[in-house]
């Protein structure tokens, strides 16, 4: 499988290197080339510098049909714009998009691209320890099956 | 009229009074607590010091009644989930977003945004419009890529002394008005051309490239 990965950070370079280790083919985009640190030595995927927003620099980076894109730098709408752009541009398969606000987690998963909500996972992973009821809201959102309103 | 701004910057400030001059009901969204502290000594209590891209101030700002969501903030992705949550979760009929990058105006437009303000676009325009000869000037970009576009003929055109049916214009391309002394006219089958007229064409993909071959001449310009 072939998956590209937005943002370095601690998150993007773990998954980065599962998916390696995995056998998989795997580019990583980050604005910052001085993210690319916390890559092993022994990572033989893509490290690319560039902004994963910027459809010109997602199709140099091989990310036109990708069977995975995951957006997951600091900012919430520069992750919903690089699933969007993936979905609607680059016919990549599946993208998921880390969206730290519940709400718009909540309505873009409405809107066809998968979200993962931080702040969802570790409310309830902290009530759940402590015993108490959580949020009842799923920390990975699957995409509603997309249907795209015509203006 | 309801109107919501994002974006308290320039634009978002004269976007602002110039409404509530007119006597619409605004309210502006600037997350910048001094910025924002500004404006409402500028503009009175009509500031939510917040975050328009967070859902829970969108809505306590009002976005379920609003008739209209103007994202002007200095960030194309921000402005492109303003005007997504606007419409797709709080019902707002219109959406307008600035976009900065004019890479991005398809992607929203494609996206629901309902319309676009593009500041580098429009700067662009003025400037190609600032140079007068041999260059083809982009009158206005509509949708679907399609251009409006006008070539003025130099003594040197070959389209000089021939008639639209003696050039050779591929389908995508229009040739349909042309500017003679002031006076426009359609461009007729039988219309011939002269130096110094402006011909209008309206197309897209590669009918810049075609203009400058039968219009401007190999030797003219870069054709950019």
């Amino acid at each position: 499988m072939k998956f590209v990965i937005v943002g370095c950070g601690r998150v993007g370079a773990a998954l980065a290197e599962a998916f390696d280790n995995g056998g998989h083919e795997v580019v990583i985009l980050d604005l910052s080339s001085r993210a690319f640190d916390r890559l092993s030595e022994e990572f033989k995927g893509q490290a690319l510098r560039g902004d994963g927003t910027d459809e010109d620099v997602l199709r140099k980076a091989g990310a036109e049909g990708a069977d995975v894109l995951l957006a997951l730098t600091e900012g919430d709408n520069r992750n919903v714009m690089a699933a969007q752009v993936a979905m609607e541009k680059l016919s990549v398969g599946k993208a998921v998009a880390k969206i730290n606000d519940p709400v718009r987690a909540a309505a873009y998963a409405e809107l066809g691209i998968a979200t993962v909500c931080r702040t969802t996972m570790l409310t309830d992973s902290v009530l759940a320890f402590l015993g108490m009821r959580d949020t009842g809201m799923p920390a990975v959102m699957a995409a509603v099956p997309h249907v795209h309103a015509e203006a | 009229m309801f109107v919501l701004v994002v974006g308290g910057g320039k634009v978002g400030y004269y976007l602002t009074k110039e409404l509530i001059e007119s006597g619409h009901e605004v309210v502006l969204m600037e997350k910048d607590k001094a910025r924002a502290a500004h404006i409402v000594d500028e503009l009175g209590s009509i500031v939510v010091a917040q975050d328009g891209c967070e859902g829970k101030y969108l809505r306590q700002a009002g976005s379920n009644r609003a008739d209209i969501v103007a994202a002007v903030t200095g960030d194309d992705e921000d402005n492109l989930v303003i005007c997504q949550m606007a419409k797709h979760h709080f019902d707002v009929p219109r959406t307008i977003a600035r976009v900065n990058n004019p890479k991005n105006e398809d992607l929203f437009r494609h996206l629901g945004v309902d319309e676009i303000i593009s500041p580098t676009r429009m700067a662009l325009g003025s400037i190609e419009q600032d140079i007068p000869v041999h260059e083809l000037l982009h009158l206005a970009t509509l949708e679907n890529d399609l251009e409006i576009i006008e070539a003025q003929l130099q003594s040197d055109s070959p389209a000089i002394g021939k008639s639209p049916g003696d050039l050779t214009i591929p389908d995508g391309c229009s040739l349909f008005a042309v500017v003679r002394d002031g006076v426009a006219t359609a461009l007729r089958a039988d219309t011939v051309l002269r130096e110094g007229d402006k011909v209008i064409a309206i197309g897209g993909g590669d009918c810049e490239k075609v203009l400058h071959e039968q219009l401007i001449g190999a030797g003219n310009g870069s054709g950019g």
